[in-house]
């Protein structure tokens, strides 16, 4: 039997893992189609300059790619190895995109990347401009398939359960496909990887800038990161709406928690700007509310009610008692003692058996349930509420914190004058590691407010994983601990090594350590 | 949509298809990055050691990630079952492998001997490691592994990480490392001249040798020491999967019955010998395109061995017979299989293809005065 315990490890090791990979992911994203922007310049203007400004930017690209790939693995295995239960129970539909993903994505990314690097000599230069663009292409169409397997985890359409196999199958390819939260979420997540990319190169150029150094080099980079970075933070707001959208639809609990939402309100609902969620009592201290906002965004209606969490938890209650049966006749089932009564119950309350499975975590017989664990599994059925509160509002507002940036980056190049803006190209400077902050809370906010499910209202995660032992996951988490703490140190000294080396680590001979006394080696 | 029974039969064959992709491809940068410290002795040899997977082993590594997520796809029990149960053998190759992306990538960038001296030895860990795993792994198949399936199918393995460590399976291990490092030290000779040419001439010769040897080890092993398990309920390869459904016994010799029933099938640890051979005397030759090809045919020949002995077990449960997994009852649903299939006809061509091409374009020697001409940019 899997304790609390294993079941809290294996998510801290998934969740820290996962956080990790996704330091490296958005700057892979963004950057590559930064990288073939300027590679486009370059062979249609001829200047030379566009073409040191790929390779360096593509330096600092491959730095961060290679932990991207290293963490990468991780993930492709771990599903496996600490949600087995998981794996068998959903694998049938959530494997095949991972499989795809790496036969259509993954496949031509990591071919072409090598390419990249080293076929500038050997390929004509159409012929690497080809390249940067599969590369570009390759990484975000990585994405998609990630994030169909991810939106079926958050919104499970078409496929049923099986009692024969005892797991769920895939019922429709083009509904896994066209889930429509994982359309939303995918434009969502590789605007911010855009956004990530542009403010990369728009605060390592500000930094140069505020140096003096490499002016020529630090502006043309500035002026594709402005105007591209303003592109995707307007995207990632309006798409990241239609991921809002999406959720109200589909996941009810999620958004009441992220809303600190206690209580169902009158069509359209406030929009709760501040407040002090307050778990135990159950209400929101010191709140701020702008009237029908948050109705008239999440539904685009003016009569949509949304369900606040005591009625949500109400309406498990419901599902759970239902779901009760449906377990215990699947049990009778598996162990062919049923009669076609059972069976026919069983069919009638399938759909909700996987709230019939939150009680599992109260008795092992869900047949002796009490009406305290129905209560208590109903209670497990919305996610802690000040954790995403917060984390969802101080992505939004970073979301807006780098609409304006970008704006007013683009406004003062298209007048070619940001570089006396001394405050704007220290404000680039200092905000390069928000969009890092900004994508990990959004990942927190969509992966916690899934909770308690790793398949939203089918599966459990306190029956997803494997049966391991705490050993073995204290062990494993201080390994993984070990390696990512070194290979971040790693990562960081080459990033700010390169990054503050500039244009030079080319070798090429124009640039700024080159031409002036001190010379330098890359 | 093609009959749930063909399915599971092709389903076997393109995870072996897979495998093989992963040994033919990645195998030869596992096998270079296992050589490294060893066929290049100065900073220049080495790094045109690297330099001849530079461009090429980030797409080859795919093959493992993608073999991974097929069998996801396909065998989701194996997945479940076989990774949780080999935890900690898993994670070694994990954690080895994160030294390569690294240690290929971060390498040259920082001049200090030491530094480039350390990345080498992580290539070295990142080749040889997960190169041996694999074959133990293989090696413990073969014998079947202490796991069973609770009631509602969730895989609990009884065994432990050290029990993994016995004498047949290091032996099969020992094939694997040896059979990767011959391919790669072929690979090295296609790509190099000069002393690291000789030194991989060298390696290719031990390398093939200990394959042939330690390979024909392990056949007469498995022969003669090694109970198989058979189904001895009536089986329905097109039944949906319910690896609880069948009962298994343990028995003797067991795992050469597939030969005597299709002596057809000798073939295949055919083509391990011969192949072996074959590179050995292209090596010797100074042909290293054809060792290349004869290293390949040998990867196809001991992988399709492991494989053909066992079929239809993928996993044989040794502690609980009737939880083995096999070809006909770890897999997906008909939908399932039949959309992934569709997938790897169209994509693994395409993939193939464009490999070949970046090969092709990428072809030559790696000299040290490529590594001079290059010194900003190559690994």
């Amino acid at each position: 039997m899997v304790t609390e315990e294993v079941v809290d490890l294996s998510r801290l090791q998934f969740a820290a893992t996962a956080f990790y990979h996704f330091l490296f992911v958005p700057l892979t994203l963004g950057l590559s189609f930064l990288l073939a922007i300027m590679e486009t310049t370059y062979v249609m203007t001829g200047k030379e300059i566009y073409r040191d400004m790929t390779q360096f930017w593509g330096k600092l690209f491959g730095i961060n790619f290679a932990l991207g790939v290293t963490t990468g693995i991780t993930m492709e295995f771990q599903f496996g190895t600490n949600w087995a239960y998981y794996s068998h129970y959903v694998g049938d539909i959530f494997g095949a995109p991972l499989a795809i993903e790496g036969l259509m994505a993954f496949f031509l990314e990591s071919t072409f990347i090598g390419l990249f690097f080293f076929g500038w000599n050997k390929l004509s230069k159409r012929e690497h401009l080809v390249i940067t663009y599969l590369t570009a292409i390759g990484s975000n169409l990585s994405a998609v398939w990630i994030l169909i397997a991810n939106g079926w985890m958050q919104n499970p359409v078409g496929a049923e359960f099986s009692w024969v196999t005892m797991r769920m199958e895939m019922t429709s390819f083009w509904d896994l496909l066209f889930n429509p939260a994982a359309q939303a979420k995918f434009v969502h997540t590789v605007s911010a990887g855009y956004v990530t990319g542009s403010l990369f190169v728009l605060g390592v150029s500000s930094w140069y800038l505020l140096k003096g150094r490499d002016l020529e080099f630090a502006k043309r980079s500035f002026r594709i990161a402005a105007a591209f970075g303003f592109a995707s933070a307007l995207s990632v707001i309006v798409l990241g709406d239609e991921s809002g959208y999406a959720v109200t639809e589909h996941q009810h609990t999620k958004l009441a928690a992220m809303e600190g939402m206690w209580e169902t309100e009158a069509a359209p609902a406030s929009f709760t700007l501040f407040a002090i969620p307050d778990d135990a009592t159950r209400s929101n201290r010191m709140e701020i509310k702008v009237p029908y906002a948050l109705g008239l965004i999440a539904t685009r209606s003016t009569d949509t009610v949304l369900p606040g969490i005591n009625d949500l938890e109400k309406h498990a209650a419901q599902r759970i008692a239902r779901g009760a049966l449906a377990v215990v006749a699947l049990e009778k089932l598996r162990a062919k003692t049923a009669d076609e009564a059972t069976r026919l119950l069983f069919e009638t309350h399938k759909a909700d058996l996987g709230y019939g499975l939150l009680l599992k975590k109260y008795t092992p017989d869900v047949s002796q349930a009490t009406p305290e664990m129905i209560a208590k599994a109903a209670r497990d059925s919305i996610p802690a509420v000040a954790p995403m509160f917060w984390t969802f509002r101080i992505m939004v507002a970073l979301g807006f914190l780098f609409l304006a940036l970008f704006g007013l980056s683009f406004w003062f190049s298209a007048k070619n004058t940001f570089m006396e803006k001394r405050w704007l190209l220290k404000w680039a400077v200092w905000f390069i590691p928000m969009p890092w902050i900004a994508c990990e809370m959004g990942w927190f906010v969509a992966e916690y407010g899934r909770q308690p499910w790793t398949i939203y209202g089918v599966l459990p995660t306190h029956l997803s994983t494997s049966t391991l032992s705490p050993e073995s996951l204290y062990g494993s988490i201080a390994g993984f601990m070990f390696f990512y703490t070194g290979l971040l140190i790693v990562e960081l000294f080459l990033m700010f090594k390169y990054a503050r080396l500039g244009p030079s680590s080319l070798g090429v001979g124009r640039y700024h350590f080159e031409t002036s006394t001190r010379p330098a080696h890359a | 949509m093609l009959d749930y029974e063909t399915l599971k039969i092709i389903w076997w064959l393109l995870v072996g298809v897979l495998l093989l992709g992963f040994a033919v491809m990645d195998g030869h940068d596992m096998g270079v990055g296992t050589l490294l410290p060893f066929v290049g002795k100065d900073d220049v040899e080495r790094r045109i050691v690297i330099n001849t997977v530079g461009p090429h082993w980030d797409g080859n590594q795919v093959w493992f990630i993608t073999a991974g997520g097929a069998i996801f796809a396909a065998w989701p029990l194996v997945y479940a079952t076989a990774f949780s149960g080999f935890y900690w053998a898993l994670l070694a190759v994990l954690w080895a492998l994160f030294f390569r992306p690294v240690g290929f990538d971060y390498r040259s960038k920082v001049a200090d001997p030491r530094w480039r001296s350390a990345w080498d030895w992580g290539l070295f860990v990142g080749g040889a490691v997960p190169s041996l795993i694999f074959g133990v792994a293989f090696g413990n198949l073969l014998q079947g592994v202490p796991f069973h399936f609770e009631d509602n199918l969730m895989p609990v393995y009884t065994g432990t990480f050290w029990a993994l460590l016995n004498p047949f399976a290091l032996l099969a291990g020992v094939v694997s490392l040896a059979m990767l490092v011959f391919h790669g030290a072929n690979y090295l000779m296609v790509r190099t001249e000069g002393a690291v040419y000789q030194r991989a001439k060298l390696a290719s010769l031990i390398f093939g040798v200990v394959m042939l040897a330690a390979f024909a080890g392990a056949g007469v092993w498995v022969s003669q020491g090694i109970d198989g398990y058979v189904i001895t309920s009536a089986v329905d390869p097109g039944a949906l999967p319910n690896p609880l459904d069948k009962t298994v016994e343990l028995k003797a010799g067991a795992w050469m019955a597939n030969f005597a029933a299709m002596p057809l099938l000798w073939l295949v640890p055919g083509a391990g010998f011969l192949g072996g051979i074959a590179g050995l005397l292209f090596a010797r030759m100074d042909k290293p395109v054809l060792a290349f090809i004869g290293s390949a045919v040998a990867e196809l020949g001991v992988i399709g061995t492991a494989g053909v002995a066992m079929f239809p077990f993928v996993m044989p449960s040794s502690s609980d017979p009737r939880s083995s997994l096999t070809a006909w009852d770890s897999v997906s649903s008909h939908l399932t299989l039949d959309i992934m299939f569709w997938a790897a006809l169209i994509f693994t061509p395409i993939v193939i293809s464009y490999t070949g091409w970046a090969y092709r374009k990428m072809a030559g020697k790696v000299t040290p005065a490529f590594i001079q001409a290059n010194d900003h940019s190559a690994y």
